[in-house]
């Protein structure tokens, strides 16, 4: 080898090894995704063929993700609470993201997700606990600027010290921000609702984000069953010249007709604007119970509540756990039925009306401190019920939660039989008894 | 004259409703499903009788007002030309009608001219300053419809109708939805029945809409015009300046 074949870096170095050589086989990794078919809304929810796999939550976002003809996902893969973003970004590799990149931290990412959605593609993006909160400003200005987007929030704790255990108080961050709030209680709600998200965002009468939660670390790293429809079809692309508002298109003389911000030019009138905007916001909210009633089968799920004489109301893992109460209070000949609360805003507040009328007893069981359910609960059948409600049993900073402290609740409820627990909404309420109370300090 | 013989209590009716009232939403009010139309707040299942209704209120009321929103004015494709051109239609029916565009929404400031234009930040001002007691919206985009049909509700005596190209609008009086070129031909038909039964005439010259006094001023002291003769044509040619908001004003505004 002469020196003028010599190959070298920019730094001098040779190059020592070779290219390799043109393969003929080469296949065009997005060959299997540009194979995909779009499929209608009706089809891919109701129709659609489905095969079950056995797969973790974070898995069954990334096959939500795939057949929902996402245009940009971005990502700040806060550790080690979800590998969402990361499997995400394999898709990108294999063609079925348009767009994809590391933002610098949750700020810019909520912010760029903002900006993706204005601009008419549609958008997704994952993130967990305090990652969750530094990105709060950005995800919580979202419904005002009426921007659909699918958000998954992987609950972790928020609280000092910080921990990577499921505890889902962020969820109470996210409930009065004007967003969609579902909360999945295992790998097959993630699934679903993610994809379901998409299209409920997207309606011109909604046009608002969806956040898809669940307890992670329980949902998003352990495995379950997937019940999943071919993932040769997509969804229809967003259609964005349909929303609400007009997408940002810089290019165009129109675009000075866009979304300029009003409120900030503080008059009489700009409180008005403010205000009606919210009221609108909101509305939305409400226009999307339909849609989840026809896309996700209802806003809850209840088993066994028709002439219950205690009622579990939890939502998220809460609710496998409350399932299995439920089977071990039949074993002592307790009739209790179970209201899984799939979604968090719009609230089932006339469902859960209804299915409370009659009951004596209800137990809403948490993975936080703060029971923001049991206050959705009480807030809602408030006159319309006279069931007692127990406000726990409740655990957090990562704790399981034995299906026995929810027995116990609902036994000491129904029967008088001292709890080992001090239900939660006594201690909150300020009225400890210090009978109670010794009674626990004994059990333990 | 009585407009209706449907006797249950209306929920969404001209103002002022208040300071700051529920919005239809917070009032359980609904939005239509195909076919229908919301009738003050009440489900309609025939959108024709909404229709009727609003025919009857813009052929009756004072100062009856179209707002054609950007949808409208700004020829995105040929598809909204053609609604245009059929809005058009629509006031062809509608003696002294004004028509009061809404290029855009951005506040205007330092001042509005309600002659001039309509905004959603602060439509009352439009409907206070020309006394407005009927109005349509069509072609604005639903969220900025529904900023300006809560307002207008809450501070205005005005008859608010939203004709929507998509689900249509709890808060206003009177709404239909899904409203293509062929459906707004058929308000215009729609009108043109109603009025003819009410015995309203159409002026001879068919100039029968009556421009505001910016609008007078901007066409040489003409004081009316055949909306016809306005009618764009496929091709780029709808514009601001087409509807007497000229570049100028357009940067003044920014």
């Amino acid at each position: 080898m002469n020196e003028t074949e010599v190959k070298t870096n920019p730094q001098g170095d040779p190059i020592t090894s070779v290219a390799a050589p043109p393969s003929a086989t080469k296949k065009d990794p997005h060959a299997e995704a540009k194979r995909q078919k779009v499929v209608t809304p009706e089809y891919m929810f109701h129709e659609a063929p489905r095969t079950k796999e056995f797969i973790t939550g974070s898995e069954a976002a990334k096959e939500a993700v795939r057949r929902s003809n996402v245009d940009l996902a971005i990502a700040y893969p806060i550790t080690p609470q979800s590998e969402t973003m990361q499997l995400v970004g394999v898709l990108y590799g294999e063609g079925y993201v348009k767009e994809y990149y590391r933002g610098e931290e949750e700020v810019g990412v909520m912010a760029a997700i903002a900006g993706g959605s204005r601009a008419g593609v549609r958008c997704y993006t994952a993130t967990a606990g305090p990652g969750t909160l530094r990105g709060l400003e950005g995800i919580a200005s979202w419904p005002g600027h009426r921007l659909p987007v699918v958000a998954m929030f992987t609950c972790r704790v928020v609280n000092a010290p910080l921990a990577i255990q499921p505890d889902n108080i962020e969820v109470s961050y996210l409930l009065n921000c004007g967003m969609i709030v579902f909360h999945a209680e295992n790998q097959q709600d993630m699934f679903d609702f993610t994809m379901a998200g998409f299209t409920i965002s997207e309606k011109n009468d909604v046009t608002l984000p969806v956040g898809v939660c669940c307890d992670g670390f329980f949902v998003t790293h352990a495995r379950g069953y997937v019940r999943m429809q071919d993932r040769g079809i997509k969804l229809p692309p967003r259609e964005a010249w349909r929303g609400a508002v007009p997408v940002l298109d810089a290019e165009n003389p129109p675009a000075r007709l866009s979304r300029d911000a009003p409120v900030q030019k503080s008059n009489f009138m700009a409180y008005n604007i403010h205000a009606v905007w919210q009221q609108e916001v909101w509305a939305a909210v409400e226009r999307s119970r339909k849609y989840i009633n026809k896309y996700m089968g209802g806003l809850l799920t209840a088993e066994n509540v028709e002439g219950a004489d205690a009622i579990i109301i939890a939502s998220g893992s809460a609710a496998a756990q409350s399932r299995e109460a439920v089977r071990l209070c039949k074993e002592k000949g307790l009739n209790v039925g179970l209201i899984k609360v799939r979604s968090l805003r719009p609230f089932p507040t006339q469902e859960l009306r209804q299915l409370c009328a009659k009951t004596k007893l209800i137990v809403v069981p948490e993975f936080n401190y703060v029971g923001w359910l049991a206050k959705e609960v009480a807030t809602a059948i408030y006159g319309y019920s006279k069931a007692k409600i127990i406000g726990g049993p409740r655990v957090y900073g990562g704790q399981s939660m034995p299906v026995e402290l929810i027995v116990d609740e609902v036994e000491s409820g129904l029967t008088g039989k001292k709890s080992t627990n001090v239900a939660m909404s006594q201690i909150m309420g300020g009225t400890v008894n210090p009978d109670d109370v010794a009674h626990f300090m004994r059990s333990i | 004259m009585a407009t209706t013989q449907d006797t249950r209590e209306r929920i969404i009716v001209p103002g002022p409703a208040g300071f700051h009232p529920p919005s239809a939403a917070q009032l359980g009010v609904s939005l239509p499903d195909p076919g229908q139309g919301l009738f003050y707040g009440l489900l309609e299942p025939n959108e024709d009788v909404v229709i009727e209704e609003m025919a009857r209120k813009m052929l009756t009321s004072p100062n009856a007002t179209i707002f054609p929103g950007p949808l409208l004015l700004w020829a995105w494709n040929d598809h909204a030309v053609e609604k245009a051109k059929a809005t058009l239609e629509i006031a062809a029916q509608i003696p002294e009608v004004m028509i009061i565009p809404m290029p855009d929404y951005r506040p205007k400031y330092p001042k509005i001219d309600p002659e001039e234009v309509i905004n959603p930040n602060h439509p009352n001002l439009t409907i206070w300053g020309n006394k407005i007691e009927a109005c349509i919206f069509i072609g604005v985009h639903c969220h900025y419809a529904n900023l300006t049909l809560k307002m207008i509700r809450a501070g205005t005596n005005c008859c608010t109708m939203a004709i929507c190209a998509e689900q249509g609008h709890e808060d206003a009086m009177l709404t239909i939805r899904d409203s293509d070129t062929l459906k707004i031909k058929r308000v215009a038909q729609i009108f043109k029945k109603v009025r003819e039964q009410m015995g309203i005439k159409l002026p001879e010259n068919g100039q029968n809409v009556r421009f505001t006094g910016t609008q007078s001023k901007v066409h040489g002291g003409q004081t009316h015009t055949n909306p016809m003769a306005f009618a764009p044509t496929p091709g780029g040619t709808g514009s601001a300046a087409m509807f007497g908001h000229s570049a100028e004003q357009m940067k003044r505004e920014g």
